[in-house]
């Protein structure tokens, strides 16, 4: 070897370029928020330096807005994992293992597809061309779904299915058959099996895919605002008016620090308690 | 029972999408009343100056932001792969933190950081006859922070999982440093890279919400598409969309078949 080169330096070169990007277009971004919460909306809108708790008091005005984000995203979290959990176990335990993958993948492409395609289509669907007329011509009258909560409960599962199948699938799949088998050895019956092997075998995954699941709907836009249309907004919602019609940043900023803040407490609730828990109990079982 | 319940979610799941694709093909006026077979809408799409220069816009966002991505993301793979302690710690919480913040967040504190810095020097900077504003390269920069996070937790499952008496043969071959890396880690990463580079793609190509906040006055096919959603439903949006859609599923598969084989090579050897 002609030169030897230095291991510390290449490290540093190594991390630098993501270094920079976290510094400047992360951290740094994220303090300007913190920051402009604490400020004044200037006269024409933006921001005027200042240091107030104003814009955390006002918070209550846009109380409809944490309400429904904090209720509809939840149920729709809940909804989602019921309606995964049998698709998992299908795809886990009844299929044949050269099918498995495609069929995983299959359920998992659309989340890749475009979000605001797949709810524009939903749009149409729900709409008053859709389901609805259809509903009419059969004599069933003024049934309204699209600008309901459950318009934008069904876009949850729909959208987030993709997302909460794979992580279950996973915690299924790894099940040991044999359990099962020893399950119904010693006399329990099928439901009992489910209930006291099975299902807590799955917890983990199910944790997983919930909080994935948990975490893109509280920050969601598009859904609320194609299905809610402007009756059932969320958070994110509420941001686009203030960023971008009212041009009341520190209010805003103090509405996204809010959103955040939530989100990580959760989060960290969430590990601690749900996934620590399931952890130990599948400890418990193998 | 089971089975019935599956195609049921299989229905459920590829229905809409179907119906963007088939709607797209119809020779009406309206999106969802069929009046007969007609490619009228793709020529009116792709003879649309509106729309072909948003696709262009996007197309410029998703190949900047792949390419950068893969990159920087393989470089700090790498980089966290040599170090232990204060400085691992660190950078793995900011990928998560990275991957956590909602989109949302991220498109609104670039955009009031940007802005603010903006106003801060542009007033020192006018008589250079130099203006910053928002545009496609802030797009870029959002969307590459996030798939740094996303390549770099890829290609460091990949690191995790390869055979390290390789890299030792290597050297015990008295290949240099950087011929162990060309020739051994590079074409053993290649397929979590790839995978990466791929998936960065699809998501810059499809992301709505960052872009709203900071593309200033560019605009991207998202954009397009949302105003045209707002402003009314025509089938040439399902024209266009149905070419998007098809798209990423074509990206998708690939990424999928690259990363089964890379996991398939990686075990046989």
């Amino acid at each position: 070897m002609t030169t030897t080169p230095r291991p510390k330096l290449v490290t540093a070169l190594l991390l630098a370029p993501a270094g920079l990007f976290f510094v400047f277009l992360l951290l740094a971004p994220l303090a300007v928020v913190l920051l402009f919460s604490f400020g004044e909306r200037a006269p024409a809108g933006g921001y005027v330096p200042a240091f107030t708790l104003q814009n955390y008091m006002d918070l209550p005005a846009r109380g409809k807005a944490f309400f429904n984000t904090l209720t509809l995203a939840p149920f729709g979290t809940l909804l989602t994992a019921l309606f995964a959990f049998p698709m998992a176990y299908f795809l886990a335990v009844k299929t044949s293992p050269g099918w498995r993958v495609a069929l995983l993948i299959l359920v998992m492409a659309p989340f890749w597809t475009s979000q605001l395609l797949r709810y524009y289509a939903w749009m149409m669907i729900l709409g008053n061309k859709g389901i609805p007329g259809w509903l009419a011509t059969l004599g069933i009258a003024d049934v309204r779904i699209i600008n309901t909560p459950w318009a934008v409960l069904i876009g949850a599962v729909y959208g987030f299915l993709p997302l909460m199948v794979p992580p279950i699938y996973v915690s299924l799949e790894k099940l040991d058959k044999r359990l099962l088998e020893a399950s119904a050895d010693l006399g329990a019956t099928p439901i009992r099996t489910f209930l006291q092997v099975t299902l807590p075998l799955a917890l983990p995954g199910v944790a997983t895919g919930s909080m994935l699941v948990f975490i893109l709907l509280m920050g969601d836009y598009i859904l609320p605002q194609f299905l809610g249309g402007g009756k059932v907004f969320f958070i994110g919602n509420a941001l686009v008016d203030l960023f971008l019609q009212s041009r009341n940043w520190p209010f805003g900023a103090a509405v996204s620090v809010a959103l955040v803040a939530i989100m990580f407490v959760t989060i960290y609730v969430y590990m601690r308690f749900v996934l620590s828990k399931s952890g130990t109990r599948r400890a418990a079982l193998v | 029972m089971l089975r019935a319940y599956a195609i049921c979610i299989y229905i459920f799941l590829y229905l809409p999408i179907s119906l963007i694709v088939f709607f797209s093909f119809n020779a009406g006026k309206y999106a969802m009343a069929w009046e007969g077979f007609s490619l009228f809408w793709y020529g009116k799409a792709f003879s649309n100056p509106l729309i072909m220069g948003a696709l262009k816009t996007s197309v410029i966002i998703a190949l900047s932001t792949a390419f950068l991505s893969a990159i920087i993301g393989t470089l700090t793979a790498l980089g966290l792969e040599r170090t232990k302690g204060w400085l691992r710690v660190t950078f793995d919480a900011l990928i998560y933190i990275a991957i956590m913040v909602p989109g949302i967040v991220i498109g609104i504190s670039t955009l009031i950081a940007f802005v603010s810095f903006f106003d801060l020097v542009n007033p020192s900077l006018a008589g250079l006859g130099i203006k910053f504003q928002m545009g496609t390269w802030a797009v870029i920069a959002a969307h590459v922070l996030f798939n740094i996070a996303v390549v770099a937790l890829l290609v460091r499952a990949r690191l995790q999982g390869m055979d390290r008496s390789l890299v030792d043969a290597s050297e015990d071959l008295y290949a240099t440093p950087l011929g162990t890396f060309a020739q051994v880690v590079l074409p053993l990463l290649a397929p979590a890279i790839l995978a990466g580079f791929l998936l960065a793609f699809t998501f810059s190509f499809e992301d709505f919400i960052i872009a709203y906040f900071v593309s200033g006055p560019d605009t991207t096919l998202p954009i397009y598409i949302f105003s045209s959603i707002r402003r009314g439903v025509t089938p040439e949006i399902n024209a266009v969309g149905s070419v998007v859609l098809l798209t990423s599923f074509v990206l998708l598969i690939a990424a999928q078949a690259v990363l089964r084989r890379g996991e398939r090579t990686a075990r046989a050897e």
